[in-house]
C-alpha cells in the first residue's frame, strides 16, 4: 500500500459518506435509509483504519474503533429494524412521508 | 394607658367577625355586638380621657407602640404606633361617644335590613378607621387610616345599593375624595424630603421650633416665589379639604346623604367630614410657624364655604340636605378659624376655639341627624313638605330637635353658643372682614335651620295621631340633648391649646350681643314666615327670582363638575387618549400578533417532523458554519 | 502504476459504484444485495491495508449478519419485485446541493492539510495477537472496559430489539 497517499483514501471515504448522506436525504423507505446509514459508517472504519495505518503505526486504536463501530452497528440495526417492523405493523407502511404523528 | 391599643384592636375584631359571620346572626344579633363592642370602647376612652386631664396635668405626648413599618432610609422611616396628646384624645372620646350613639340608634333604625350584619360590619370598620386615623403618629400613617375611612364612607353610602342614586352618590364621594388625597400624597411626599421624617411629633418639632429653624438643619427650596414647604402644606390641605367638603370639593357631602340617616349622623356630620379640621389642627404649628400663607387661603376657603352653604341650605327641601349644607358651613367656620390665627398676631385663641366648636358640633349635629332620622322613619320621606305639624306626634323628638336647632343657632347658654362665640371673638381680633362674614353666615344658619324647624314641627296643624318614637331611638336621643346643653360649660382652653400654656375663653357682652342679636333676629324672622304657611317666602322669593334659582340649583356648581369632567376632561384627554390606546397602543400589540402569526405560518412547515428535512438542516448548518469558519481564519484553522 | 494500485483503484471504483447504485436503485431487494457487494468491496480494502482481523469482522458481521437481518425485514414489510415509489423532487435538489457542497468542503479541507505520513518509522503490525493482547488488557491503555460495555450494550440490544418487536397479547388475540 505504500504507492498510495493517504488522501486518496480520504477521498474515497468522504465520497462514500457523501453518498451515503444523499441516500439518507432522498430515500423515502426506512429500510433503504438504514441502508445509507450503514455506508456512512462504513466510510467512517475505513477513516480510522487508514489513520491508524498511515499516521500513527505503533498503534492499534483505529482497529479497536472499528471494531466497537461494528459492534455497535450490529446493536443499532437489530433495534431500528424491530421498530421498523412495529411501525409497519401499526401504519402497514414504512414510507417515511406516511409516517409523521409524532409531530402533532 | 396601655388600654388604648385596645380602642383600635376591638372595632377591627368587631369588623372581621361581622363580616364573616354576619350573615348568619339572626334579628338584632349583629347591632348588639356591635353596640357592645363600641360601648366598651366609649368607656376605654372616657377612661382614657380622665386619666389624662384628671390624674395627671394633661399637657404631655406619648406615644405607645412605636414600632418601623417601612424603612426608607437611615433618614426616612415610617413607624406605626399610637399618638396619645390632648388633641387625639378628645378626638378619640368624641368618635367613640358619638360612634357608640348611633349605634345604639341603628339597632331599631335598620331592623329588617337584608344587609343588617354588614351594616355593622362596616360601621365597626369606620369606627376602627377614624380611631386609627386620629391616634396615628405619621403623617403617613394618617393617610393610610385616611383612605380607609373613605373607602367605609364610599361602602356606607353607597349601603342601599339598589338605589342607582345611591350608587351614584357612593362614586361620586369616592372619586371627589380621593381626587383630593392626590393632592395630600403629594404633599406628604414633598414634606418628607424636605423635612426628612414623616413622624408627627419629631416633623413640629423640625418644623416650627424657633431653633431648629434658624441652625439651617431644614433648607428651604424655593419654586416661583413661593417656599416648598408652603406648597406641601397647601396639598395637604387640599387633601383635608376633599375629605371635610370645603368649597370647591363640597359636591360630594350632599349627595352623601342617600346613604342610611345614622351613618349621615356618624360619618357625614360628626367625625369623618372634620378629619380635615383635624388634619390642620394637628399640623397647625408648622403652618402656624412656617406657612402663614397657607392659613389665609384656609381661612377664605373656609369662610366662603360656610357662607356659600349657609345660602344653599336656605333653599333646600330634603330635610338632610339642608343638614348636609349645615354641616359644610359649620365646618367652614372650623377651618377659618383656624386659618384666622395667622392675622392675629401670635395669638392662638382660633385653634382652641375651631377645636371646641368640632366637639360641640360633633353632639348637636348628630343630634339633627338623629333626630332627622326618627322623623324620616316616621313620615317615610325625606321633603319637608311631607312633613309640618309633627310637634304633638313626635314630642321627645321635637324638643331635642329644637335643643339642637337652639344651639346651632348661638342662643346661650347652649353649647353651640359657647364655641361660636369664642370663634367669633377670635376672628374679631384678627380679621375685621372676616368677622363680618361670619355673622352675616351664623345669622343665615338661624335662618334656614329655624325654617327648616317650622316646616317639621308647625306650619301645619298639628296632628294628635302619635307616632311610636322607639326607646332606642330616643335614648341616644337624650343622651346628646345632654350633651348639646352642657358641654359648653366645659372649660375647653384649659384642656386643648397650643403650646403647653392654658388659653381663657372669655366673653365680653357686646362681643356677643351681634351674633346673638343677629341670630334673634333671624328667629324672628323665621317664626314669621314659616310658623304658619304664609306667602311671605313666595314674594319674597319673587324678588329675587334669579338668585334664588341660583342657590337653588346650588350655584350650579354640579353641573360646572360635570361640564368640566364630562364636556372638557372626557372630550378633549379621554377621547384623544381613549383613541390612542385603541388604535396605536392596541395596533401595535395587534401587529406584532398578526405578525408573528403571520410570520409562524411561514415558517411552520419548517417543523415538518420530518427526520430528512431536519438533517438536512442540520447538514446545511454544518457547511455554513464550516464555511464562514473557514473563511474567517482560512486554512490555519486546520493545519 | 504498480498492480497494488491498479487493485486499489478498481476496487474502490467498485465500492463507489455499488454504494451509488444502493442509493438509485429502485427495487429494495437488489438494493441490499448491492450493499451487500459495497461492504464486501470495502472488506478488500481492509485485506489491502494489512488489516487481515478487521476484514474478517467485516465480512462475518456485516455482510454475514446486519446485511442478512435487513434481507429478512425486506421480506417481512415488502412485497419483493416491487418497485419502490419514486424519489420526491424537493427532496433530491436540496439533497443534491448539500451533498455536492459538503462533499466539494471535505475534500477541499483535505487537500490543503498537510498529512505528516511516513514520519513514524516503525512499521504497522495489527496482528491477531497483538490485538487480543490489548484488547483484553486491563492495564498499559488496554481495552477491556470498553469491550465489557460494548458486551452489555449488545446485550440490552438483543433484549430491547425482542421486546420492541414483539406483537401486544391483545392483538396476538385478535389476530
Amino acid at each position: 500500500m505504500e504507492g498510495i497517499p493517504l488522501l486518496h483514501i480520504l477521498i474515497l471515504s468522504t465520497a462514500l459518506f457523501f453518498i451515503g448522506i444523499y441516500g439518507f436525504f432522498t430515500r423515502r423507505n426506512l429500510i433503504t435509509m438504514l441502508i445509507s446509514i450503514e455506508l456512512i459508517l462504513n466510510s467512517v472504519n475505513i477513516n480510522f483504519v487508514a489513520f491508524n495505518k498511515y499516521l500513527y503505526p505503533q498503534q492499534l486504536e483505529g482497529i479497536f474503533f472499528n471494531i466497537f463501530i461494528i459492534a455497535i452497528a450490529a446493536a443499532e440495526v437489530s433495534l431500528a429494524i424491530a421498530i421498523i417492523i412495529n411501525l409497519y405493523r401499526k401504519f402497514n407502511t414504512i414510507d417515511i412521508e406516511d409516517t409523521n404523528t409524532m409531530k402533532h | 394607658m396601655n388600654l388604648s391599643i385596645l380602642v383600635l384592636i376591638l372595632p377591627f375584631l368587631t369588623f372581621v367577625g361581622l363580616a364573616f359571620f354576619g350573615k348568619r346572626l339572626s334579628g338584632i344579633t349583629a347591632g348588639i355586638i356591635g353596640s357592645i363592642s363600641t360601648g366598651i370602647i366609649s368607656l376605654i376612652a372616657a377612661f382614657i380621657a380622665f386619666n389624662y386631664w384628671v390624674m395627671s396635668d394633661g399637657k404631655s405626648t406619648m406615644i405607645l407602640f412605636n414600632f418601623p413599618w417601612l424603612t426608607f432610609n437611615e433618614h426616612l422611616a415610617i413607624n406605626m404606633g399610637l399618638l396619645l396628646d390632648s388633641l387625639s384624645i378628645m378626638m378619640v372620646a368624641v368618635v367613640t361617644f358619638v360612634s357608640f350613639m348611633v349605634h345604639l340608634y341603628s339597632i331599631e333604625y335598620l331592623k329588617g335590613e337584608e344587609r343588617y350584619g354588614s351594616y355593622f360590619a362596616y360601621l365597626s370598620l369606620f369606627t376602627f378607621s377614624m380611631l386609627g386615623l386620629v391616634l396615628s403618629v405619621n403623617i403617613f400613617q394618617i393617610y393610610v387610616f385616611w383612605e380607609l375611612v373613605g373607602v367605609s364612607s364610599f361602602l356606607l353610602i353607597g349601603f342601599y345599593y339598589q338605589r342607582p342614586s345611591a350608587v351614584a352618590a357612593a362614586k361620586k364621594a369616592f372619586i371627589v375624595t380621593r381626587f383630593a388625597d392626590l393632592g395630600f400624597l403629594v404633599g406628604i411626599l414633598i414634606l418628607s424630603f424636605e423635612a426628612k421624617t414623616l413622624d408627627i411629633p419629631m416633623l413640629i418639632e423640625r418644623l416650627s421650633s424657633p431653633d431648629t429653624l434658624t441652625s439651617g438643619n431644614i433648607k428651604m427650596h424655593m419654586v416661583g416665589g413661593l417656599s416648598v414647604i408652603s406648597i406641601a402644606m397647601f396639598l395637604i390641605f387640599i387633601g383635608g379639604a376633599g375629605k371635610s367638603a370645603m368649597f370647591p370639593l363640597h359636591i360630594w357631602l350632599p349627595d352623601a346623604m342617600e346613604g342610611p340617616t345614622p351613618v349621615s349622623a356618624l360619618i357625614h356630620a360628626a367625625t369623618m367630614v372634620v378629619a380635615g379640621v383635624y388634619l390642620v389642627a394637628r399640623l397647625f404649628p408648622v403652618y402656624f410657624v412656617l406657612t402663614p400663607e397657607v392659613l389665609h387661603i384656609i381661612s377664605w376657603v373656609g369662610i366662603i364655604s360656610a357662607l356659600l352653604a349657609a345660602l344653599i341650605a336656605c333653599t333646600q327641601t330634603d330635610i338632610k340636605r339642608v343638614l348636609a349644607y349645615s354641616t359644610i358651613s359649620q365646618i367652614g367656620y372650623m377651618m377659618f378659624s383656624l386659618g384666622i390665627t395667622a392675622y392675629s398676631h401670635g395669638e392662638t385663641l382660633g385653634y382652641t376655639a375651631s377645636l371646641f366648636h368640632l366637639f360641640t358640633h360633633a353632639f348637636f349635629k348628630a343630634l339633627l341627624f338623629l333626630a332627622a332620622g326618627v322623623i324620616i322613619h316616621a313620615v317615610h320621606s325625606n321633603e319637608v313638605a311631607q312633613m309640618g305639624g309633627l310637634r304633638k306626634s313626635l314630642p321627645t323628638t321635637h324638643i331635642a330637635f329644637l335643643l339642637a336647632t337652639l344651639a346651632i343657632s348661638g342662643i346661650p347658654p347652649l353649647s353651640g353658643f359657647f364655641s361660636k362665640e369664642a370663634i367669633l371673638t377670635a376672628t374679631h381680633h384678627a380679621n375685621p372682614v372676616i368677622f363680618w362674614l361670619a355673622v352675616i353666615g351664623s345669622s343665615l344658619t338661624t335662618f334656614y335651620m329655624f325654617r327648616l324647624y317650622y316646616l317639621i314641627f308647625w306650619n301645619k296643624p298639628a296632628e294628635h295621631h302619635r307616632h311610636h318614637e322607639h326607646a332606642l331611638f330616643s335614648i341616644p336621643l337624650i343622651i346628646l340633648t345632654l350633651g348639646t346643653l352642657l358641654n359648653g360649660f366645659i372649660p375647653f382652653g384649659q384642656f386643648i391649646s397650643v403650646g403647653l400654656e392654658k388659653v381663657q375663653i372669655s366673653f365680653e357682652l357686646g362681643m356677643a350681643a351681634v351674633p346673638v342679636g343677629g341670630s334673634l333676629l333671624a328667629i324672628l324672622l323665621a317664626t314669621l314666615w314659616y310658623a304658619k304657611s304664609t306667602s311671605y317666602p313666595d314674594k319674597f322669593v319673587s324678588l329675587l327670582k334669579n338668585f334664588y334659582r341660583w342657590t337653588y340649583r346650588k350655584f350650579y356648581f354640579d353641573e360646572l363638575y360635570q361640564f368640566v369632567t364630562h364636556k372638557i376632561i372626557f372630550n378633549l384627554i379621554g377621547r384623544p387618549i381613549a383613541w390612542f390606546d385603541r388604535n396605536i397602543v392596541d395596533g401595535t400589540m395587534n401587529a406584532m400578533a398578526w405578525g408573528s402569526m403571520y410570520f409562524s405560518q411561514a415558517i411552520k412547515r419548517i417543523q415538518s417532523g420530518n427526520v430528512q428535512s431536519y438533517t438536512m438542516y442540520f447538514l446545511g448548518g454544518v457547511i455554513i458554519l464550516l464555511s464562514i469558519l473557514l473563511y474567517a481564519y482560512g486554512y490555519n484553522l486546520i493545519n | 502504476m504498480t498492480l497494488e494500485q491498479i487493485l486499489f483503484y478498481t476496487i474502490s471504483g467498485l465500492v463507489l459504484f455499488f454504494a451509488f447504485m444502493v442509493i438509485v436503485c429502485r427495487r429494495i431487494f437488489r438494493s441490499a444485495i448491492y450493499l451487500l457487494f459495497s461492504l464486501l468491496g470495502i472488506a478488500a480494502l481492509y485485506f489491502m491495508m494489512d488489516v487481515e482481523f478487521i476484514a474478517a469482522i467485516q465480512i462475518i458481521v456485516y455482510v454475514g449478519g446486519i446485511v442478512v437481518l435487513i434481507i429478512f425485514s425486506i421480506f417481512l414489510t415488502h412485497q419483493v419485485g416491487e418497485k419502490m415509489p419514486k424519489k420526491l423532487i424537493k427532496r433530491i435538489v436540496p439533497a443534491l446541493i448539500l451533498s455536492l457542497a459538503g462533499f466539494l468542503l471535505t475534500i477541499d479541507m483535505l487537500a490543503h492539510h498537510n498529512f505528516n505520513t511516513g514520519i513514524n518509522p516503525e512499521k504497522f503490525n495489527p496482528t491477531v495477537e497483538n490485538i487480543g493482547h490489548q484488547l483484553l488488557d486491563y492495564k498499559n491503555y488496554g481495552y477491556v472496559l470498553p469491550f465489557e460495555i460494548i458486551s452489555f450494550l449488545l446485550l440490552a440490544a438483543l433484549i430491547g430489539s425482542i421486546v420492541i418487536a414483539i406483537r401486544p397479547k391483545q392483538q396476538q388475540a385478535k389476530n
